[in-house]
């Protein structure tokens, strides 16, 4: 059943029906059995009477005999009834109009039916043995069903006249009780498309505020993708204009410039800013990956093997720095989501890389302990200015010491990956020599703790929005050697 | 010209040192607010350009308390941020002109033109005085209607003078204009300039005040 409302409505009125049903039943029984009654005790009133009248009047056994069928009718009685007198030794002495010759009842006394000529007959019978006669008197009960239905009939009819109006009564307060949710329907369907606001719910019925709130939590829910979508957005489109900016005037001095060395550095700068570019928009496509996928995947994952391919994949511009790895993470297996572990992996090894600016190394080591399994990369960059490290996971954020590749959002990736898999990125300068040291935390859940949600990495968010961008760098100012590519 | 740019991007700034210096001016660079407070406190420039999203900091704050401390050096704000309401915001807060990148570098030298020889106190685009016409925006020089070749810096020595003829600019002011920081300046190389520039112009058209400085000689 599609529509609520043709649903309610034929439940009323089979309901209504079904009630009628069953009081008309209930009045045919006890009509049926009243009439019974009254009907039986007028037989037997009448039967009392015709034998008074058959004993007054003299009408004796012995004064008639003869033919049964020519018996003379001494009560006209109404035609519903019918009456015959017998003498006690079997001869029909009188008979009422209308009445059978053959006798109505083989009783000799009280009610009995019976069948003759197709119809049943009701019949009572009373005899007077001192003047010799039975007095049969009988009704057919073909008339008392008949009279039944009748008063059925006279019930039914005006119901059934009524129905009509019942139904239009039904459908009309069915359209007023249901008023609320057209309202609403009304409401929606006017909105524009990316009207998000919530429905009021002043005088919205209690049954359907449930439905509201979900509604209202629906569209809460997608003006806040869209709005940080939209956020994305404005910023890659802003942050990609200085880069196309640093192309335009430079591939103008490649134009105009009087001389072949300015023309090669114009363009050598040219191919560093494709490169960044080109870096900036896989990232940002990445980011978009990871923001619009919300359900992770997740299997053993061996941390070794993960750096391993990490490694091994980096193009050879990349691998000035020498790797050293620690044998024990190949023992170290996880329950991860490989591709995001392999996107924060690679984000973090090429970040040690690129702010490397002397050829040194990049150690990738682990820790276990009791409630927690912490994986190591040390590189021997600048690090991270202390005041710039709460901000370096801010999207495209770029601290004092970057890369000129950096787009500022790798580590803001990083972070998001590794939150979906239940780690934590700690990211600390080096305490006895120089160059960051990246962490990520496993923290492992004891046994009365809720294990982390993937769910709630969704909540990471774009910290720097449009307008607080400019604030959140004034406040600090940072970026970090930390930015992946 | 000497122009001070404030930029963290390192490809644009490159571009603007270059573009810029192409077109007769001479460019410092600096990445962030600290460096830009600290350049202009040091030196004097003819123009400023200013990013607005700086690594430390706002430009607008930048530019806020360079006009606060009673700065007139001209600004142009070069931003990505070029809503129209941002470039309200901008010139409200002190700046001279609003340029959203991505730009024209030609047209962003000629708006850096602009707002300087405002700053001079000159309407229009050429400046002559007693003979010699100097046109900025096509690095020539007439003298008496004659066109005159000058190298870069010759060019830049006369530009300083003639921007207020009249007023004496010692060597180290000369120095200031031609060289940016990371140049080195020989002790010599202004008098150099000044006596090539005189061979060309004519020697009557600057004057030295010995001890003081060079002027252009006025009107006699």
């Amino acid at each position: 059943m599609k529509s609520l409302r043709g649903r309610l409505f034929l439940i009323l009125v089979a309901a209504t029906s079904l009630i009628w049903l069953a009081a008309t039943c209930w009045i045919y029984v006890g009509t049926t059995r009243e009439i019974e009654s009254v009907l039986d005790a007028r037989l037997q009133e009448a039967a009392r009477m015709v034998l008074s009248l058959a004993s007054g009047n003299g009408v004796g056994v012995a004064q008639r005999e003869g033919d049964p069928g020519q018996a003379p009718e001494v009560l006209n009685y109404e035609r519903q009834l019918s009456c015959q007198i017998w003498s006690l030794d079997g001869r029909l002495v009188a008979r009422s109009s209308g009445a059978p010759n053959e006798s109505l009842s083989d009783k000799r006394a009280g009610f009995s039916e019976r069948h003759i000529n197709g119809e049943t007959w009701r019949v009572y019978t009373t005899e007077d043995t001192a003047k010799g006669v039975r007095v049969l008197v009988g009704d057919r009960l073909g008339l008392r069903e008949h009279l039944v239905g009748e008063i059925i009939k006279g019930l039914l009819a005006p119901l059934l006249l009524t129905i009509p109006l019942l139904g239009l009564l039904i459908w009309a307060s069915l359209n007023q009780g249901l008023r609320p949710l057209q309202v609403l329907a009304q409401e929606l369907r006017r909105r524009n498309a990316d009207d998000m606001s919530p429905v009021e719910t002043g005088r919205i019925p209690a049954e359907i505020r449930p439905v509201i709130a979900s509604l209202n939590n629906l569209f809460m829910k997608v003006r806040n993708a869209m709005q940080h979508e939209r956020e994305i957005t404005a910023f890659a489109a802003h942050e990609l204009r200085t880069p196309l900016a640093g192309l335009r005037t430079q591939a103008q001095i490649a134009t105009m410039a009087p001389d072949g060395d300015t023309r090669k550095a114009a363009l050598r700068q040219i191919i560093v800013a494709v490169d960044r570019t080109t870096r900036m928009v896989r990232q940002l496509l990445a980011m978009a990956k990871l923001d619009s996928s919300h359900e992770v995947n997740q299997s053993s994952v061996n941390i070794g093997d993960v750096i391993e391919e990490v490694v091994g994949a980096l193009p050879a511009a990349d691998r000035t720095a020498e790797v050293r790895t620690d044998p024990a993470l190949k023992s170290a297996v996880v329950m991860a989501n490989k591709e995001l572990l392999l996107v924060a992996v690679r984000n973090l090894h090429e970040n040690a890389t690129r702010h490397m600016q002397q050829p040194g190394t990049i150690q990738w080591s682990m820790e276990k302990g009791s409630d927690s399994l912490v994986v190591f990369v040390d590189d021997e960059g600048p690090g991270i200015p202390d005041d710039e490290i709460a901000l370096v996971t801010n999207r495209f954020f770029r601290g004092r010491n970057k890369s000129p590749l950096g787009s500022g959002l790798g580590l803001s990736i990083v972070e998001f990956a590794l939150r979906a898999n239940g780690a934590r990125l700690v990211l600390q300068n080096r305490r006895n020599t120089r160059g960051l040291r990246a962490q990520i935390v496993w923290d492992i859940a004891q046994p009365d703790e809720s294990p982390r949600s993937p769910k709630s990495s969704y909540e990471f968010g774009f910290k720097r929005s449009a307008t607080a961008a400019v604030a959140a760098q004034n406040t600090t100012g940072a970026a970090t050697n930390a930015e992946i590519v | 010209m000497r122009i001070l740019v404030i930029e963290d991007d390192p490809v644009l700034s490159d571009g603007l040192k270059v573009g810029l210096g192409l077109c007769g001016a001479t460019l410092d660079i600096v990445s962030n607010c600290a460096d830009g407070h600290a350049a202009l406190a040091a030196d004097e420039f003819d123009a400023l350009v200013l990013d607005l999203m700086l690594p430390d900091g706002s430009g607008l704050d930048l530019l806020a308390g360079l006009r606060s401390r009673g700065d007139r050096t001209p600004v142009l704000l070069l931003t990505a941020l070029d809503e129209v309401a941002d470039r309200i915001r901008g010139l409200d807060a002190g700046a001279d002109d609003y340029l959203g990148k991505p730009f024209d570098l030609e047209e962003l030298a000629a708006r850096v033109r602009a707002i300087s020889r405002r700053n001079e106190g000159r309407a229009t685009p050429q400046a002559s005085y007693n003979g010699v016409t100097l046109n900025p925006a096509r690095l020539t020089v007439t003298v008496n209607g004659t066109c005159i070749d000058l190298s870069r810096r010759e060019f830049a020595v006369l530009a300083a003078l003639m921007d207020r003829p009249g007023t004496v600019l010692s060597k180290s002011d000369l120095e200031a204009k031609l060289y940016g920081w990371q140049e080195e300046v020989e002790s010599n190389t202004v008098e150099v300039h000044v006596h090539k520039l005189r061979a060309k112009i004519g020697r009557a058209k600057i004057e030295t005040l010995r001890g003081i400085g060079y002027r252009m000689r006025p009107i006699a």
